[in-house]
């Protein structure tokens, strides 16, 4: 019988700070994950989390991760070289085939930018996939800012709003990202859009309400969720919301099922 | 085919049995009560007729069979993970109507949800067969009728049991030879068909009413008398959310076991990620989202019947007498409210 919860060991190919407390850990796996999903971590004699993949490539895959917890703590003490074990990918990620052709809008507050990572360069690399991207960043304040190589190429690509709470910086706005979202042009996408938003749970609140006011369509928003698990397949029972297990379901939901989720 | 023991006789099958099934039934452990010089009933392997506990409902689940307070996962040595081992010989679980359709309702979370078949729930489960205990009545916590789990054909065996011995009947082939050439008798079980306590679960299905419910004023008295202390949940013969917990062996830190233990969505910090807030921070929070599971939501994923079979421990064991059946009585109260609001606007 097959154990979907067996971790398997992997090799840390390199550790990259994006930040003091937000390190990218690059792992060495042939597994193939869609855009958006996630992965339980687990360090043996600690314990396991669940972390979305935030980049991937031939042979690895890279996690974004902040040292908060017990888990996160320890992965903070390896270097490239030493073993991290890894199972999954587990949850439904973005509908990408969705979002092809279209006007894509995408909304982070945060490391919220981390899920949405892979998707981003995929459009980057691949133009002729959808109309346009429109990306709005926002972090609390420069310490907190991640992926600075990549939010500087996407300037390129994209239409792109990077702002901070309360600093200031050169070429960044200051501001919720709630402030700007007025400032995508959409009348100008006929229709033919759908926009992603990812952060902490009031940033999405608040962002998923100022679309509405900004009459974007409700059937066009996603968003992906965060909850506490211990196996990531449905059985713990900590990530239940209703009748809804953010680890089987989630953790990409569409709006209309997102808002009435109710922890 | 049925049989009619007395206390010899079913002494001898349950040794008979015990060669070729681990035998778990309620069992009284003296002085192991949470108060002083009082008993605990709970599942656990036996070996004498005596040893079985029929005359009152135990006051732990046959789930403890299945799926352990905590069960190990995984070992490791350094860097490697080895599987725990599952139990060799086959089981043989002496249960009531209610906690073999508890199995039903466990099965759907372990080994159906989101496609995932659970290794450690499965490798038990194939191994079990039930000996359906006659139900007496039950006690005055008890509403299985209410639920619908009264009844039950999942069962090898069935037994009656009386101060001289007891009736059995036989409806898999499998279990024939253990009674030789004992006279048959005619036994059929029979079920509870009224209990005590009714309830009536509400109707849920009105998405609006829902979302009022889930604000209404009722589950504030929980704040006040609750005490988030998880008991019902660990007494529930269907609750199934565990933690995993990493432990290392005292005197080599390289040597450990990866845990399940049973959780509980009542107590604080069961939501919580690090770093964050907790999103149910109340008693009335997690009262609600346990209620709620029970009856309605798991109803609303898995479709067959409610995640309750009213059994009554949870009543049992609260120390704060919290009575569930009240709870939902309280619950249809509310929804009846919130529907006449409704109507009105």
């Amino acid at each position: 019988m097959m154990n979907p919860v067996q971790p398997k060991p992997c090799t840390i190919l390199d550790v990259h700070k994006e930040s003091a407390h937000e390190w990218t850990f690059r792992v060495e796996t042939d597994m193939k994950v869609d855009h958006g999903q996630f992965m339980q971590l687990s360090i043996p004699k600690i314990g396991e989390c669940p972390i979305s993949v935030s980049a991937q490539g031939d042979g690895w895959l890279e996690f974004t991760i902040r040292n908060v917890g017990k888990v996160t703590n320890v992965i903070f003490e390896k270097t490239a070289g030493d073993t991290m074990f890894l199972r999954g990918p587990y949850g439904k990620g973005w509908p990408v085939d969705q979002f092809k052709g279209k006007h894509v809008v995408i909304i982070t507050g945060g490391t919220g930018l981390a899920p949405v990572r892979s998707m981003l360069n995929l459009f980057a690399s691949q133009p002729d996939m959808v109309k346009s991207v429109h990306l709005i960043s926002g972090f609390k304040n420069e310490d907190g800012i991640v992926f600075h190589k990549e939010l500087e190429a996407w300037k390129e690509r994209f239409s792109t709003i990077y702002a901070l709470d309360n600093d200031t910086k050169d070429g960044w706005r200051t501001g919720m990202v709630t402030a700007f979202v007025k400032e995508i042009p959409w009348d100008s996408f006929g229709g033919d859009y759908a926009v992603v938003v990812v952060g902490p749970p009031p940033m999405m609140k608040f962002t998923g309400l100022e679309l509405l006011k900004n009459g974007v369509d409700v059937e066009k928003i996603w968003m992906s969720f965060e909850r506490k698990m211990s196996c990531a397949v449905g059985k713990c029972g900590h990530c239940r919301i209703d009748e809804t297990y953010v680890c089987l379901d989630g953790p990409v939901f569409p709006y209309t099922i997102a808002r009435d989720l109710v922890d | 085919m049925g049989y009619t023991l007395n206390r010899q006789q079913a002494d001898a099958l349950l040794a008979a049995l015990s060669k070729d099934y681990t035998v778990y039934a309620p069992k009284r452990f003296l002085n192991q009560g949470r108060y002083s010089a009082t008993d605990v009933i709970r599942y656990a392997e036996v070996e004498r007729f005596e040893d079985i506990v029929w005359q009152t409902k135990s006051d732990y689940p046959a789930k403890e069979v299945l799926t352990p307070i905590q069960q190990a996962l995984f070992y490791f040595t350094e860097d490697e993970y080895r599987e725990s081992k599952g139990p060799k010989k086959p089981i043989l679980i002496l249960a009531r109507p209610c906690d073999i359709n508890a199995q039903h309702i466990q099965a759907k979370i372990y080994a159906g949800n989101g496609g995932y078949t659970d290794l450690y729930y499965e490798r038990v489960r194939e191994m079990v067969k039930f000996a359906m205990m006659e139900c007496c009545g039950g006690d005055d916590t008890c509403f299985c009728v209410s639920m619908g789990t009264n009844k039950t054909s999942d069962y090898s065996l069935a037994f009656k049991f009386s101060d001289d011995g007891v009736q059995v009947q036989v409806t898999d082939n499998a279990f024939a030879s253990y009674f030789g050439d004992l006279p048959q008798t005619d036994y059929t079980p029979s079920f509870v068909e009224e209990n005590e306590l009714k309830v009536t679960v509400p109707d849920l299905s009105d998405k609006e009413v829902r979302k009022a419910l889930k604000s209404h004023p009722m589950w504030q008295e929980f704040n006040s008398r609750c005490i988030s202390c998880g008991a019902c949940t660990v007494a529930c013969s269907t609750c199934t959310c565990f933690t995993t917990r990493d432990v290392i062996y005292g005197d080599n830190p390289e040597v450990g076991e990866r845990r399940r233990v049973t959780s509980s969505c009542q107590i604080a910090g069961f939501d919580q990620m690090a770093g964050q807030r907790e999103f149910r921070s109340t008693a009335a929070d997690r009262m609600r989202y346990k209620v709620l599971h029970k009856f309605h939501d798991y109803k609303a994923r898995f479709g067959d019947s409610h995640m309750c079979v009213g059994c009554g421990r949870c009543t049992h064991r609260c120390p704060e007498l919290i009575s569930i059946s009240a709870t939902v009585n309280k619950v249809s109260a509310a929804v009846n409210e919130i529907k006449a609001g409704l109507a009105q606007k």
